[in-house]
């Protein structure tokens, strides 16, 4: 399967006026989900390479065909207690863009549940859970079979040039000392 | 809709083309002598702009053609010695060449900007109104050679005699249909020559063997003429001669020439055919080896076991030869890249009133593509940095006993996996007092901290540095060199400075052969393997912990021979396990970055292996202290180590006296 193309993208995103096809996942019991046509590809979980001096969502680095993938565990991401990687642990990966910039990034998720498709109209906007619970990464909420699934605004979650340098003393300053 | 594809790519061969022609163009118009220039290299320029002035007016762009148009016709004066090859002169046909070169780079958008070649125009229309000064070997009479050619005054006719090469007819190319167009032009008088001597028992039809001479009685420009055989003047003798009251035959003989074949950087790339045999070559060999390989496919058995081994082992070499193949050929020699500077020092030297002298050598030196056209504009900066502030005025000079021509020399060869670029000035080197003293003003060095000479030098690589007493239209900014060492970083290359006070500087430049793979050493730190480039590795020892000496309790270094190393634990600098961190349960692979060696720990060292980079920063983003990564044998992903960056992380913790615990992100 070759990358998604922008236009594709857009294409969803123009659908999800009118709704779209959303992929849908467990984390800790509570369904997330993403847009279906963000989502390359589904592998089994296997061993990534860390990365040295990163933060603790970020497990590592995959090879994916050739291309170098990081897979960040979404239960770190959130916050959540960490847990053995089993057999229905699963890598969703999907393409995010920031800054002009299409990424892919694996995520780590329990498992995989289901696909849906959702109308504008059945997603509410994420209500504002006060200050304690960021709820920028949260696209909206929708109902299905009486379940809440938690719609993920993938652009915002993952955009990792926000990621603080894990050594902020590792910057330019102390240059003077080492040229 | 697939015709409009075809002139889409025929208008970028128009484009490439032009480029190549424009280069020549300059080149040639560089060698010109004043006063004395040679009449071949005038005519090689002149047959470059009236190729792209033809080029141009086939696909359309008339802004071009028009323009060139009167840079040939200010060419074609000199050509004919009607017109004295002057400073002024050459200085309007370069700008022109540059004018000409930004149309056709901005033909790649559709949109050209005409005002400043309306501007050149004027000064080449003024120029050619101007009554030129005939060389001084003219022979003609000053009234009819004076007029500019563009109107032939006294001309009330051409004779030309036109003798196609024998094997013209081959190339498609038909006589009588050049005589029909030039018919259009005026009443034509056509006579054969060399029916006579055909013999029709031996005659070859494909051969041309006659020779014609025509008189057109007409007095229209040369340039119609000659734009009516542009496409057969490589494959014949054709005479332009005007017919003048008081005749003067002015032969213009144009030999096939072939243009100089070092484009600028563009989307494609030239290869040596020898390159592309090498490579089919080595395709046939692997497809020997692949049919030899899969007879084992059916049955195997234990006693073809060195048969396999042998078919494995020739694989193995089959592949790297591809391998090296291909590489080569994305390798382009670096004249590509040292083309530009003839112009550059003419221009720069001349505007800042001294006189430079340019020697290149190791033009052939071969490199990457992608490195090359990077290496580009670092080059520039340093060259210009050299002429701005190195050399010296011509009195300066005098006095300090130096000859009065300053000398810019860049060379380059191949030194182990890397290709070295040195810019070296013979000016008066930098003043490392007064570096040192605006490195202390800036704060950039500590007032109490005491520096190395090679240490103040490379100061000016700092960001927000310049040592130029006025800021110039080159260099005094403080921008710059900084960018110069970063640009060359990014291509994992360093540049240094070695520098004497009165007696010159030398930049040297190290750049890797090719960006895209490495010949690395696999080491393991417990369950981590990460790979060192070889090129950084200077050897590799068993560590022990009698010759460990510990500073201030912290800080350790390590007694090699006679030198202190310290010792970079990758296990704590990475917060990973090791499996031990007993000094001498490990190795210590020594590694040497920006003139500064350190050991670094590691459990174990694995096997050597060429290694295909692949970045980091495409999915995820650039991490200190890891240039990219690479897929091993068995699917697994490996970092790169970057050197430089792992010592300068190193330091940087070491400064800050504590081992790093990774931050937890903040959304």
């Amino acid at each position: 399967m070759t990358a998604t193309p922008q236009s594709e993208i857009a294409l969803a995103l123009d659908a999800s006026d009118s709704g779209g096809q959303y992929l849908t996942f467990m984390i800790a019991g509570e369904e997330y989900g993403v847009e279906i046509l963000r989502v390359q590809e589904i592998k089994g979980w296997e061993t990534a390479t860390p990365i040295p001096n990163t933060p603790e969502h970020v497990l590592g680095v995959l090879n994916l065909r050739g291309a170098i993938v990081p897979i960040i565990d979404l239960r770190k991401r959130f916050n959540l207690e960490s847990v053995a990687y089993g057999p229905t642990s699963v890598v969703v990966v999907v393409r995010v863009s920031n800054d002009d910039q299409e990424r892919t990034v694996g995520l780590l998720v329990d498992g995989v549940a289901d696909v849906y498709r959702l109308e504008t109209a059945d997603i509410q906007p994420a209500p504002d859970l006060g200050g304690t619970i960021n709820t920028e990464f949260v696209h909206g909420l929708a109902t299905v079979d009486n379940k809440m699934v938690i719609l993920l605004e993938l652009d915002q979650l993952l955009d990792l040039s926000s990621v603080p340098d894990a050594t902020p003393d590792a910057s330019a300053p102390d240059e003077a000392e080492t040229d | 809709m697939s015709i409009d594809i075809d002139m889409a790519e025929i208008a970028q061969l128009f484009i490439e083309e032009s480029e190549e022609g424009l280069a020549t163009m300059e080149s040639g118009l560089l060698e010109l002598t004043m006063g004395a220039a040679d009449p071949e290299t005038i005519n090689t320029i002149f047959r470059a702009a009236h190729s792209i002035k033809g080029g141009g007016a086939t696909f359309g762009f008339t802004e071009v053609s028009e323009f060139a148009h009167h840079v040939e016709t200010l060419l074609d004066e000199m050509r004919q010695g009607q017109r004295q090859v002057t400073q002024a002169g050459v200085d309007l046909l370069l700008q022109s060449v540059d004018c000409i070169r930004d149309m056709i780079a901005s033909l790649a958008e559709g949109d050209i900007d005409v005002t400043r070649a309306k501007e050149l125009q004027v000064d080449l229309e003024t120029m050619l109104a101007n009554p030129a000064e005939p060389a001084a070997t003219d022979n003609a009479d000053p009234s009819t050679s004076n007029a500019p050619n563009a109107e032939p005054g006294a001309t009330i006719g051409w004779s030309i005699h036109f003798k196609p090469h024998a094997e013209m007819l081959r190339s498609g190319s038909d006589p009588l249909r050049l005589f029909r167009e030039l018919e259009e032009l005026g009443p034509l008088d056509v006579v054969v020559k060399g029916v006579d001597e055909l013999d029709f028992a031996t005659l070859d039809p494909q051969v041309c063997t006659l020779a014609w001479a025509i008189s057109l009685h007409e007095p229209a420009p040369r340039e119609q003429i000659e734009e009516i055989f542009v496409w057969v003047v490589d494959e014949c003798d054709l005479l332009v001669d005007p017919i003048l009251a008081p005749s003067t035959p002015m032969a213009t003989p144009t030999k096939p020439k072939k243009a100089s074949s070092n484009g600028p950087d563009s989307g494609s790339i030239r290869v040596n055919i020898d390159k592309i045999d090498a490579l089919i070559n080595l395709v046939g060999e692997l497809v020997i080896t692949q049919s030899m390989l899969s007879r084992f496919n059916g049955d195997f058995d234990f006693t073809q076991l060195p048969k396999l081994r042998d078919g494995l082992s020739q694989l193995h070499r089959n592949s790297r030869d591809l391998q090296e193949s291909v590489m080569a050929v994305r390798m382009l020699p670096i004249s590509v890249a040292f083309s530009r500077f003839p112009r550059l020092v003419r221009d720069t030297s001349n505007a800042l009133g001294k006189q430079v002298e340019l020697q290149l050598t190791g033009e052939n030196t071969e490199l990457d593509k992608t490195v090359l056209e990077k290496i580009g504009d670092p080059l520039v900066h340093l060259v210009r940095n050299s002429l701005d502030h190195g050399l010296e005025i011509p009195e300066i000079r005098l006095a300090a006993g130096k000859p009065e021509v300053g000398i810019i020399a860049l060379n380059a060869y191949h030194e182990g996996g890397n290709i070295v670029i040195e810019v070296v000035d013979d000016g008066a080197g930098i003043n490392g007092e007064k570096v040192l003293a605006k490195a202390r003003e800036k704060g950039l060095v500590a007032s109490d901290e005491q520096l190395s000479e090679d240490q103040i030098n490379n100061l000016v690589f700092m960001a927000g540095f310049s040592t130029a007493d006025k800021v110039s239209d080159l260099s005094g900014r403080g921008v710059g060199m900084d960018v110069v060492r970063r640009n060359i970083a990014d291509l994992g290359g360093h540049v240094s400075v070695r520098s004497q006070p009165g007696i010159g500087s030398t930049f040297t430049i190290r750049l890797p052969l090719t960006m895209a793979i490495l010949d690395g050493q696999l080491v393991r730190v417990g369950k981590e393997s990460y790979i060192i480039s070889l090129v950084s590795i200077a050897e590799t020892i068993q560590s022990s912990a009698d010759k460990i000496n510990q500073v201030a309790g912290q800080a350790e270094l390590f007694q090699l021979r006679d030198v202190y190393l310290p010792i970079l634990r990758l296990h704590e600098l990475f917060g990973i396990e090791a499996d031990s961190t007993n000094i001498d349960d490990g190795l210590l692979v020594v590694v040497e970055a920006n003139g500064q060696r350190v050991g670094i720990f590691v459990d174990d060292l694995q096997e050597q292996q060429q290694v295909v980079i692949k970045s980091l920063e495409a999915n995820y983003r650039q991490t200190q202290g890891i240039s990219g990564a690479t897929i091993l044998g068995d699917g697994k992903v490996a970092l790169i180590l970057d050197v430089p960056g792992l010592i300068q992380l190193f330091y940087n913790q070491n400064a800050a006296g504590q081992n790093p615990t990774p931050a937890v992100a903040g959304f």
